[in-house]
């Protein structure tokens, strides 16, 4: 008798508290204090002036003024479109390069490879940051302002991305290459029919990574372009800011800054474990 | 003052001792070190100096533009010598460098030329677009440029000692590290408590891993709007919510603005360092955590003796990235959320006043704003050569 109530109290105990309460409550508490920011974006992104000031923690009756304001009158959408252009640009270009460059690697024999190998890995200690004043200078030169090429061709090469695939391709047994050389294959039908379908793993890794590296850059951007209807979509939301008879609208400004987040969230949110081995020891470049 | 000569020929007689050292203690022949030296080192002496003209040594500088070209002599030799040691023990020691023979038979293609047009363009947008930019940008912090001027003048290492002259650089600068610091040690320290949180098998884990990782992909940019809207000035919501005794003046009050910034990107970073503390925590062995429970390690001597040991790859990993993040990302947080480097400058980073003086500012300097790149190159190197001297040493690969 007496057994059977001490082996039952600590069934019923977990019954009611939850195994590891405090870790529950204490993840409970990070995931408020992180969730409250967004949260309270999303309500004032629905809400008009006059709401957002009586700071209500309610769900507004803005949301169809503002989203006039962001897609009718400031047209957010076209500095969507020229930030989606401008990361789908850099992610494919980079990936093909460093496919490219993890091929010659691996597969070729030639002299000074080390060397050159280097040249491409010592580019991780120059970040572009360090070198702005001199590259604005340089496309200045190249009369590149003010276009595409201005916002991709200068990170189309990738460091992380050759060490990424270079690595990669030498855990691949060497009979596969020697096979697809029996049967003729040239080195580019080897690297896109036999390589990139046993590499998805690894071009995912690098393609979410280099995508939100890409979407949610903010000082190139802001330098090179100066024609407004060029913008990326991390500079254009700032226009939103500007409210009829001064002051900060937040309402379409949140609104904004609610819709440019939604793409690089739902491809992180979605491709968590390919964006966490997508890194080597290295920052994204 | 001093004159070329002399100064390339202790550059030699100093290179010449260093390598002919180097070559005695890796037992290849002394006298090529001593020669090799002599040529690398006068070389490298000059690899500043010539582009510059010798011009900190001239009679009219001050005394500190002369101990700045000694600096330049000394990293210019640093930069020649190093490589060529390396490059020429390397090759003395059999192991060759442009033969293929060291390199793996197996699998690869016959013509090696097939590799040039692989790495073409890669190699050619490395040169183009980050070579080449960094060694304008020593060029350009030589002279006096401003943006749309059509004619530049040579002003020797003016730009660099204006920033010694007065003392708002070095504001700048101490500014940089201590809200760097702060980010990284706020951001990495809760994360790694509520991922010692997120990792155990509880109810729910994924759930609160995706609630917890997703700030990750919020851009800086939107992070700076998303605390604005909570910190303005003018009917924020902090102030509404923590009541008139906690009007500090988030965004206008140059004491608590930093902290704006700090706080903000905290709570951008620490998705990522979350992330990366949870998969670090799953790779610590359960029965080496067992075996310290019986060897009767308490829960907390557990934690700082076994599982921090083990998580220091993640941690060193983690310190360059948040450091880099902290030093450049930062930028765009700053920008929406305090224009224009804050009350009283209190937000103005080394980075951010580099795109002010350069881009942004009137009267652009882009000379000016060139030789501040270079000390943050600079910086940015040795945080890079540092951490991996004493963090890669302390750290614990695998179990």
């Amino acid at each position: 008798m007496t057994n059977t109530i001490a082996s039952a109290r600590p069934q019923a105990r977990s019954r009611w508290i939850p195994k590891r309460w405090y870790a529950h409550i204490s993840l409970w508490i990070a995931c408020f204090f992180l969730g409250v920011p967004l949260f309270y974006t999303l309500l004032v992104s629905t809400q008009t002036r006059q709401e957002i000031n009586r700071y209500e923690f309610t769900p507004g009756s803005g949301l169809a003024e503002n989203w006039d304001i962001v897609f009718n009158q400031r047209h957010l959408q076209d500095y969507m479109v020229n930030s989606a252009i401008m990361t789908a640009a850099i992610t494919i270009g980079k990936t093909i390069l460093s496919l490219l460059a993890g091929l010659a690697f691996v597969y070729f024999r030639f002299p000074g490879k080390w060397l050159v190998f280097g040249f491409v890995l010592i580019t991780l200690m120059m970040p572009t940051e360090v070198l702005i004043i001199a590259l604005f200078r340089f496309i200045n030169k190249l009369n590149w302002d003010n276009t595409y090429l201005a916002l991709i061709v200068p990170f189309l090469a990738s460091a992380t991305g050759s060490f990424l695939f270079r690595q990669h391709f030498s855990n691949i047994p060497a009979e596969l290459s020697e096979a697809a050389q029996l049967d003729g294959a040239n080195p580019l039908q080897f690297l896109f029919r036999v390589l990139v379908p046993m590499s998805w793993n690894t071009i995912g890794a690098l393609a979410v990574v280099q995508c939100l590296y890409a979407w949610n850059m903010y000082l190139w951007p802001n330098m090179i372009i100066t024609d407004p209807n060029l913008d990326v979509v991390q500079v254009g939301i700032g226009t939103l800011r500007a409210g009829e008879g001064g002051g900060i609208q937040y309402g379409p400004l949140m609104l904004g800054a609610v819709v440019a987040s939604l793409p690089p969230l739902l491809v992180f949110i979605l491709l968590q474990k390919q964006f966490m081995s997508g890194f080597t020891l290295t920052r994204d470049k | 003052m001093i004159s070329p000569l002399p100064l390339v020929m202790i550059a030699a007689a100093i290179g010449a001792a260093l390598l002919g050292f180097a070559f005695v203690r890796s037992g290849v022949r002394w006298f090529l070190g001593l020669g090799l030296g002599a040529v690398a080192g006068g070389a490298g002496s000059m690899l500043f100096m010539i582009p510059l003209d010798y011009c900190t040594f001239a009679a009219e500088r001050k005394p500190y533009e002369a101990e700045f070209g000694f600096l330049l002599v000394g990293i210019g030799m640093a930069v020649v010598l190093i490589p060529v040691g390396w490059i020429s023990l390397r090759l003395l020691r059999g192991e060759s460098l442009m033969s293929t023979a060291s390199q793996p038979t197996q699998g690869t293609f016959r013509h090696w030329w097939i590799a040039i047009p692989l790495l073409a363009p890669t190699i050619t947008i490395l040169v183009l677009f980050l070579y080449y930019p960094s060694i304008e940008t020593v060029r350009l912090s030589a002279h006096l440029s401003r943006l749309g001027a059509k004619r530049e003048a040579f002003v020797c290492t003016t730009n660099y000692t204006r920033l010694v002259e007065n003392s708002d650089y070095l504001d700048v600068v101490i500014r940089t590290m201590y809200i760097s610091a702060a980010i990284v040690v706020l951001s990495m320290v809760l994360s790694l408590l509520i991922a010692t949180m997120a990792y155990l098998p509880i109810r729910g884990a994924s759930i609160y891993r995706t609630l917890l990782i997703w700030p990750n992909a919020i851009s800086p940019a939107v992070a700076g709007l998303i605390f604005l809207l909570i910190f303005n000035p003018l009917g924020g919501i902090i102030d509404h919510v923590l009541g008139s005794a906690f009007r500090l003046g988030w965004t206008n009050d140059p004491k608590v603005a930093p902290w704006t910034i700090i706080i903000a990107s905290v709570w951008k970073s620490m998705g990522y360092n979350i992330l990366f503390y949870i998969a670090g925590l799953q790779n610590v062995p359960k029965d080496l955590i067992e075996a310290g429970a019986i060897d009767g390690a308490g829960l907390i001597r557990r934690f700082t003796h076994i599982v921090l040991p083990m998580l220091s790859p993640i941690t060193f990993f983690l310190i360059i990235t948040n450091m880099t993040y902290a030093f450049f990302d930062t930028y765009a947080t700053i920008d929406y959320l305090t224009p224009g480097g804050g009350p009283l400058e209190s937000t103005n980073t080394m980075m951010y006043q580099v795109a002010q003086l350069g881009v942004f500012g009137e009267r652009a300097d882009l000379g000016k704003a060139a030789a501040q790149s270079i000390v943050l190159f600079v910086m940015v190197i040795g945080m890079t050569i540092v951490s991996f001297r004493t963090g890669g040493r302390q750290v614990t690969y695998g179990a």
